[in-house]
């Protein structure tokens, strides 16, 4: 593990145990020394943290402190808009993806991200997941379907819809535009999929369902998910980074998080006496 | 990029390096449609300049040959070939301020009225209705305006007019008759009430930015409706109306088919706002295309060319002032 | 309340009803041109209404005849006019609204287009004889199209943009998140919200330069003969109804005022169309 020197010290101080007695975990994404800026002021300063493969990693903390902000470096969705800048390492696999000569399609056909607004295409169901995989595979009509199917069950979408796949996207309700989303994601085959608050619109028993989904999805691919709700985090995740005015306070392994947090602040925070 | 391929996939069946191609061919098809697209917008401004460009090169012979004195000759002859703008330009003026003077307060009334006083559910049909107004091509403006508005006016309006002022100094050389039915006044009229839909849907979108705040706390004073709009919503609103008339102004400038109709051709300047007359682009319509000789067109292009930069005048103001409401508008 | 506020406040009432009044009286003042303008070419031009005016040649003074060649004239001056503006303007409108946002060059772009939008119809039919009609020699009717595409651009641009700026910034992200380049995002997904407010944006150009005469009197001219060679002076519905109605002759004023009022009903039902288009793809 690379994650001596530029990891906070309360992580540095005893490198995790993985949850799951596997070996050690992978790094599948490093983040060294990252700041942010919107125009001229700084939203993220020197941010360092590991984000380990086949493991979800929650990012917690007060409106505004950073979290969401990190997450859009991660795909460098924040290239879509001017006078945005990072600086700072981020490795996809050992590869600076901040490099001007990163391919953005490609960067995000491996980073997939679910937001926090459900937000799918103004096309069929089957076309909205169809599409994306549609662009960068040759797949036969059968091949296709099967793709369509396969990205449906995984979502836990397929029983809701299988009999309506040409409706439009738009006609499903808040919870299962959501898991369209994600089925959508999950069937461009990415690395790695952010998901940012994707549960906050959304009501508890739909929740649930894209809860138990984050934990199965784990097994494939390197989760990262910014959420407010702490039980979430506490629930869902391997690793937990908290995250305050733009600083990553501390980060380690999320039963330790939550029972012996070791900065005043997220202890404060994670008893709920600010944000 | 090995490492995508090593990467242990789920469902794996893609070669990365089949992703590599297709991306490297969607880099090209992204540029092209950014050069596209970027190219379309430099065309915008493209047109404008050879607008100006074209009828630069145009008027030259005219302008050339005639010099200032173009801008302040009333003479008109195509036989001895004796051209001067100043006529029509009366003409184009006088017709607008008619239209504006009568559209301004009126298209003002009719916005308070939608945002005031309208009931909710009255407001979507005659806003439509005047859009309408606004929708309906200008040669129908100009047939009705020769067949029925002008024969109306003709035999009613204006020997009232020419009986009324008769015996007040000033007011009876601009309304002095004989009444003709076509002429200034008449144009002036049918351009108000083309300009009218205008000035109204703009003040009405102006009205309707003012912060509902504003109004509550005036009323909460114990002001009327009239006083609230009287100190509150106009003042608030004062930039974009001006926009708006300004806009609506641009309209009557430029307007060609209803006037041509309507004005009556006629190339002197007259006292009477009763009198036949004739503005620039009535002049060029009717005259353009049996227009012999180089000098007699050209000098209609000098014509247009006018045209154009008085309007580019009024309609950059009124551009320039509306985009001000927007950034305050956006700032908020 | 003393005798002197209460005498105050009545009078500023009498001054608000009178304004309230004039308001309301404005109003029906603007209604009333509506009515009587619809009024009157119902009453001069539906009598002339009949299956002639849609199969027979414009005649010569004092013979009958119908407006089959500026009817087909001017649809084929529209269509190829749109075919020529409409892409023009959705691809500029796309440049401002997706690319160039917060540049320079767009606001520069957004107030020139603005004041194309308003400029007079007149000095573009100008500009086109300059650049078209005088060095080919002849008028035709794509010199006529091409004025009107001058005009259909910048109709369509500024809905282009406006209906584009609309498309929430979450779908054009979601649709980066899986990799879709900005092109593909743009045509697959940003048009395809935006789509009913684009055609609107084109029907709104259609109903535009339906009855715009000015451009095509020194442009397509007229035809009093069936013609759809584009090289050649062309018919259109609004040259013909201008030069009819000015005429002595009263079978040409009466086929002026049948296709005013054909020209009237279709640009009307366009605009009607192009409205219910706007309210449908915004209760979506």
């Amino acid at each position: 593990m690379n994650m001596s020197a530029a990891v906070p010290i309360t992580v540095s101080a005893s490198a995790p145990p993985p949850p799951a007695a596997q070996g050690t975990p992978r790094e599948k994404i490093t983040v060294r020394n990252l700041d942010f800026f919107y125009g001229t002021s700084r939203a993220l300063k020197s941010i360092s943290v590991p984000l380990y493969a086949n493991r979800a990693t929650a990012f917690i903390g007060p409106s505004g402190c950073g979290k969401s902000t990190l997450l859009r470096i991660l795909n460098r969705m924040y290239d879509l808009y001017p006078n945005q800048r990072a600086a700072g390492e981020v490795t996809l696999d050992g590869q600076d993806i901040l490099s001007p000569s990163q391919d953005l399609n490609l960067l995000r056909a491996r980073v997939g991200m679910v937001f926090q607004k459900p937000t799918p295409f103004p096309m069929t169901i089957y076309e909205n997941i169809a599409f994306g995989v549609r662009l960068y595979e040759k797949l036969g009509k059968g091949e296709l379907d099967a793709r369509v199917e396969s990205a449906l069950r995984r979502s836990a979408l397929w029983d809701e819809v299988k009999d309506k796949l040409h409706a439009s996207g738009l006609s499903l309700s808040g919870g299962q535009q959501q898991r369209l989303c994600i089925a959508r994601t999950v069937a461009v085959q990415p690395e790695v999929i952010l998901l940012d608050e994707p549960c906050s619109a959304l009501d508890p028993i739909s929740t649930a369902k894209i809860e138990e989904l984050i934990d199965e999805l784990r097994d494939d691919y390197t989760i990262v998910i910014v959420t407010h709700n702490m039980q979430q985090a506490a629930r869902v995740s391997d690793y937990t980074a908290f995250m305050y005015l733009g600083e990553l306070i501390e980060f380690g392994e999320t039963p330790a998080m939550f029972t012996t947090p070791r900065d005043k602040r997220t202890q404060d925070y994670i008893t709920g006496r600010f944000g | 990029m090995s490492e995508v391929a090593l990467q242990a996939m789920p469902m794996t069946e893609t070669p990365a390096t089949y992703r590599q191609k297709v991306l490297g061919r969607l880099r090209l098809s992204d540029r092209l449609f950014f050069w596209l697209t970027r190219a379309a917008a430099l065309t915008v401004l493209g047109i404008l300049g050879a607008v100006i460009v074209a009828l630069m090169i145009g008027a030259w012979p005219a302008l050339q040959e005639f010099g200032f004195g173009f801008l302040v000759t009333e003479s008109w002859n195509p036989v001895t070939e004796k051209f001067g703008a100043i006529a029509p330009v009366y003409g184009t003026l006088i017709t607008s301020l008619i239209a504006m003077l009568i559209a301004v307060p009126v298209g003002l009334l009719i916005a308070v009225f939608l945002t005031e006083l309208c009931p909710l559910w009255l407001r979507k049909p005659i806003g439509i209705a005047i859009e309408l107004l606004a929708g309906i091509p200008s040669i129908i403006y100009g047939i009705w305006g020769l067949f029925v508005f002008a024969p109306f006016l003709q035999q009613t309006v204006q020997p009232a007019l020419i009986e009324l002022f008769g015996p007040i100094p000033l007011l009876n050389t601009i309304f002095a008759g004989p009444p003709y039915g076509i002429g200034m006044l008449t144009a002036g009229l049918i351009l108000a009430i083309m300009v009218l839909p205008f000035i109204t849907s703009i003040s009405r979108d102006v009205f309707e930015a003012v912060p509902p705040v504003l109004k509550e706390a005036a009323y909460g004073l114990g002001c009327t409706t009239w006083e609230v709009v009287r100190y509150v919503v106009l003042p608030y609103t004062r930039l974009g109306v001006i926009g708006g008339v300004m806009l609506g102004l641009g309209r009557a400038l430029g307007e060609t088919m209803a006037v041509t109709f309507v004005i009556g051709n006629a190339h002197r300047i007259s006292g009477s706002i009763l009198a036949p007359g004739t503005t620039i682009s009535a002049t060029i319509a009717n005259e353009f295309t049996e227009a012999v000789g180089d000098l007699y067109t050209s000098a209609l292009i000098a014509l247009g060319l006018i045209l154009f930069v008085i309007t580019f005048i009024v309609l950059a103001c009124a551009r320039l002032m509306l985009m001000r409401i927007d950034r305050k508008a956006g700032n908020k | 309340m003393s005798q002197r506020m209460l005498s105050l406040y009545a009078s500023r009432r009498r001054r608000n009803r009178l304004a309230m009044g004039l308001s309301i009286g404005a109003t029906v003042f603007g209604l009333a041109w509506l009515a009587l303008i619809l009024m009157a070419l119902l009453l001069h031009g539906f009598s002339g209404l009949s299956l002639d005016v849609f199969t027979q040649m414009t005649p010569p003074p004092g013979s009958s005849g119908g407006l089959l060649n500026p009817i087909i004239g001017s649809l084929i001056l529209t269509i190829l006019a749109i075919v020529i503006g409409a892409p023009l303007g959705v691809l500029a409108g796309t440049y401002l609204a997706e690319y160039g946002r917060f540049e320079k060059l767009s606001s520069v772009v957004r107030f020139i287009n603005d004041i194309l939008l308003s400029a007079p119809s007149i000095v573009i039919g100008l500009f086109i004889y300059e650049v078209v009609v005088a060095p080919m020699g002849h008028f035709s009717g794509f010199a006529g199209a091409l004025s009107l595409a001058v005009i259909v651009v910048p109709v369509v641009l500024r809905t282009t943009e406006d209906m584009l700026t609309l498309v929430p910034n979450g779908l054009r992200e979601a649709a980066a998140s899986i990799g879709l380049p900005r092109s593909l995002m743009i045509r697959r997904i940003a048009y395809r919200a935006a789509r009913a407010g684009m055609v609107t944006g084109v029907l709104l150009a259609v109903a535009r330069i339906a009855g715009e005469t000015a451009p095509l009197l020194f442009t397509a001219l007229n035809n009093q003969f069936w013609s759809t060679n584009l090289n050649a002076p062309m018919a259109s519905l609004p040259v013909v109804i201008f030069q009819f109605a000015l005429s002595p002759y009263a079978d040409w004023q009466r086929l002026a005022w049948t296709g005013a009022l054909i020209i009237t009903l279709t640009v009307l039902a366009l605009s009607i169309l192009a409205r219910s288009l706007v309210s449908s793809g915004k209760s979506q």
